[in-house]
């Protein structure tokens, strides 16, 4: 089943966009370019709006441009039981009621097809720069005003800074400093995203990525995620037979189980 | 119902919590029986004062074993009534729980307890450089864990994110009696994100017993202009033009002529009395964007007929942000009571919106004024009247449904930061569909299926299938 799909009702000056599901993300931000905003999606080619937010994975620039599950604002679905459902609002900032959008990111699908949805947009930077070098990921963090990627292997760091062209440079200036050199862009990311904390408790096989300030961690090899609290588990186990009580939604797929 | 010391239930709190710390005395039930909204005539029963997460679920346990709903409160500053008890249920109260718990500067996170007040919270990360970036008008009061429940915002909100993108994770007792963190102090965990659709959720989900914070470093630059217009319409064009050339201050926030005059009798912050409306824009950042980024606000503002002012210094930006803030102290001058209203309409309908307020307040022969958050289209208009003088409520009441008719009308929502509770509950239906409603209430059936979580707010009755505790109606004499 696919979604439906094109950019609608685009105004930059309202920073939102209501697009289709079904559009390919690199097409939204094409749209998006022409009117100078850009969205906090992870622009991957072939990969569609509704299936990145299915997925949850943030942009590699979370840390300085904010998270993906809060770049939905409204998401039209279709429930279990066929009808249409409206989550969220289309304004950027909204109060009204319980907050759907926040669960349907992330939510592989497992509690309703997502048709369309408005994001909200920001201005694209005026100008950017990647570093790399042995830096201490922290220590970067500590100096630098808050830059957009942090990323570290164990061994080296990537920094994305971006803003204003002299700001980004003296900001690079602060990172070179630290023995980080310009570059053209971040690193192959590994396959399987988990928990910063299990790069933290040491054990891995192969090799891994920290998306420094995110939580969020690539691995090469899978590794078994901590086992969540009891009550955690129950508690999503409520919430999906509350929205698909008869598991017609992306059967055999658990958002608890990471991939 | 009076409570004696022979009643079951507080006999089942008292062995939960020392007898100071439960209580039932006419005045202190009275007293929880209101929040900073209009609402009247709420009825608390039990008050308890708990300061740790066992406590909280000693008397969550013990209004379960009685049948009783369990209402959480933080300082009482809410605007809807979302903390206004009805039927007598359990009110379990935070402020007691007031310790920043940790901080750790270099992950940027703290975690909190929900009694701390936010501004407090700021201020004891100053030494760190580091602040919470949601900022409430009620700052000095609110508590982290009301601002939680309500997903609160704040003029920094337009650049930074409201509460939501600033809580990685939350510590919450359900009306299970159990404990459990949503989220993770690091910033993500595998899993449905039961932290976002807690954080919002105005008490109908659990109680929430500590905060993972994430922490903002302070700007090494701010600038603060005070723009003046003589047009509403002048202002709302400046104030689209800003963010449509690419820029995104960290504040925009308007004051229309009504409340400029007010403030600047009551603060005299140097407000222009004459203009039509004021816009206060703060940039932040880095030295190099935030110069380059007030020099084009400034030009904006002069091609569209504005008179511009540039803060030459932290006094006098301190002393703009004292007129903007002082809104609230200011218009107790002019009418004894105010209803502020909190509707978001898309920024480029924010003009069209406004003149259409002051008709409406035209028609009910009110006084209105207006001091919002122009950046997020975030209106506030304050409706100003004196409740003794007979027969005003209805219009206050009717002037408000057509302020919320006229928001939604050009595509806009119910609440941007004060949340739903009572005030808008009977609304819900003008923006969602049954079958939106039926979701939401499915979603906090997932957290508290026995609906004795803060029963009665936020969902109109029929939307959830199990209604056992909601009520037909607001009961006679809460409205005030």
């Amino acid at each position: 089943m696919r979604a439906p799909a094109g950019v609608r009702d685009f105004d930059p000056a309202d920073m939102t966009v209501r697009v289709g599901a079904g559009t390919p993300v690199t097409e939204l931000d094409t749209a998006l370019a022409e009117g100078g905003q850009r969205a906090n999606l992870p622009v991957t080619p072939g990969a569609t709006v509704g299936g990145v937010l299915a997925v949850g994975r943030d942009d590699v620039h979370a840390l300085g441009r904010g998270r993906l599950r809060d770049a939905l604002l409204e998401a039209v679905y279709v429930a279990d039981d066929g009808r249409l459902v409206t989550a969220g609002g289309p304004t950027v900032k909204n109060v009204s009621g319980f907050d759907l959008c926040r669960v349907l990111v992330g939510s592989l699908g497992t509690l309703g097809l997502v048709g369309e949805v408005i994001l909200r947009t920001w201005p694209r930077p005026m100008s950017e720069q990647w570093l790399v070098g042995p830096s201490d990921p922290v220590e970067l963090r500590r100096v630098l005003y808050r830059p957009s990627s942090i990323l570290w292997d164990g061994q080296t760091s990537w920094v994305h800074l971006e803003g204003h062209a002299s700001d980004v440079e003296s900001e690079a200036e602060l990172a070179r400093s630290l023995g980080c050199e310009p570059t053209n862009g971040p690193p192959p990311f590994p396959a399987y995203r988990v928990s910063s904390g299990a790069v933290e408790n040491g054990g891995l096989s192969g090799s891994y990525l920290v998306q420094i300030g995110t939580g969020v961690a690539y691995v090469s090899e899978p590794v078994l995620a901590t086992d969540p609290a009891p009550a955690v588990v129950a508690l999503h186990r409520r919430l999906k037979s509350e929205f698909d009580p008869r598991g017609r939604l992306n059967p055999g797929r658990d958002p608890l189980v990471a991939a | 119902m009076k409570f004696r010391k022979a009643d079951p239930l507080m006999q089942d709190l008292r062995r939960v919590l020392p007898s100071d710390r439960v209580r039932a005395a006419p005045l202190e039930r009275s007293i929880m029986g209101r929040d900073a909204s209009i609402f009247e005539g709420g009825r608390a029963g039990p008050v308890c004062f708990p300061i740790s997460t066992e406590e909280v679920q000693g008397c969550v346990d013990a209004a379960r074993r009685h049948g009783r709903a369990v209402v959480p409160r933080g300082a009482g500053t809410g605007l809807a009534g979302g903390a206004v008890p009805l039927e007598e249920p359990v009110v379990v109260v935070t402020t007691k729980m007031n310790q920043l718990v940790s901080v750790d500067a270099d992950q940027r996170v703290a975690w909190v307890q929900p009694g701390m007040i936010n501004l407090d919270l700021s201020r004891a990360l100053a030494p760190h450089g580091l602040h919470f970036a949601p900022d409430p008008s009620s700052q000095q009061v609110c508590s982290l864990g009301g601002n939680v429940g309500t997903n609160a915002g704040g003029p920094h909100c337009l650049a930074h994110g409201v509460t939501s993108a600033h809580v990685l994770a939350v510590e919450v007792v359900l009306m299970s009696g159990e404990a459990m963190v949503l989220g993770n102090p690091n910033g993500w965990t595998p899993g449905l994100d039961l932290r976002g659709a807690y954080v919002g959720s105005e008490g109908m989900m659990g109680i929430t017993t500590a905060i993972a914070v994430r922490l903002t470093p302070d700007p090494p630059a701010v600038q603060t202009l005070l723009l003046a217009f003589d047009s509403v319409d002048a202002a709302a064009q400046t104030v689209s033009a800003v963010i449509a050339n690419g820029i995104v201050p960290a504040a925009i926030e308007m004051m229309d002529n009504n409340i400029i005059r007010a403030v600047e009798e009551f603060v005299g912050a140097g407000f222009p009395t004459d203009a039509a409306a004021v816009v206060i824009v703060e940039v932040d950042g880095l030295p190099g964007g935030v110069a380059e980024e007030a020099d084009r606000v400034m030009e904006m503002a002069t091609a569209r007929g504005g008179s511009v002012r540039r803060a030459a210094d932290d006094q006098e930006r301190a002393l703009l942000w004292k007129g903007r803030k002082s809104a609230f102290g200011a218009i107790a001058r002019i009418k004894p009571n105010y209803y502020l209203h909190d509707t978001v309409v898309p920024r480029t309908r924010l003009a069209e919106v406004m003149n259409r307020v002051y008709e409406i307040v035209e028609e009910h022969e009110l006084q209105v004024m207006n001091v919002f958050h122009a950046g997020d289209g975030n209106l506030h208009p304050m409706l100003l009247f004196d409740r003794r003088e007979p027969g005003i409520m209805p219009r206050v009441h009717a002037a408000g449904a057509a302020i919320i008719e006229a928001s939604l009308a050009v595509g806009g929502v119910l609440s941007g930061e004060h949340g739903i509770g009572m005030e808008k509950r009977d609304f819900m239906p003008l923006m969602f569909s049954e079958a939106d409603l039926d979701a939401q209430a499915r979603l906090r059936r997932a957290f508290d299926p026995e609906e004795m979580a803060n029963p009665g707010k936020v969902l109109p009755t029929g939307a959830s299938c199990a209604d056992v505790n909601a009520l037909d109606k607001v009961p006679e004499g809460v409205w005030g």
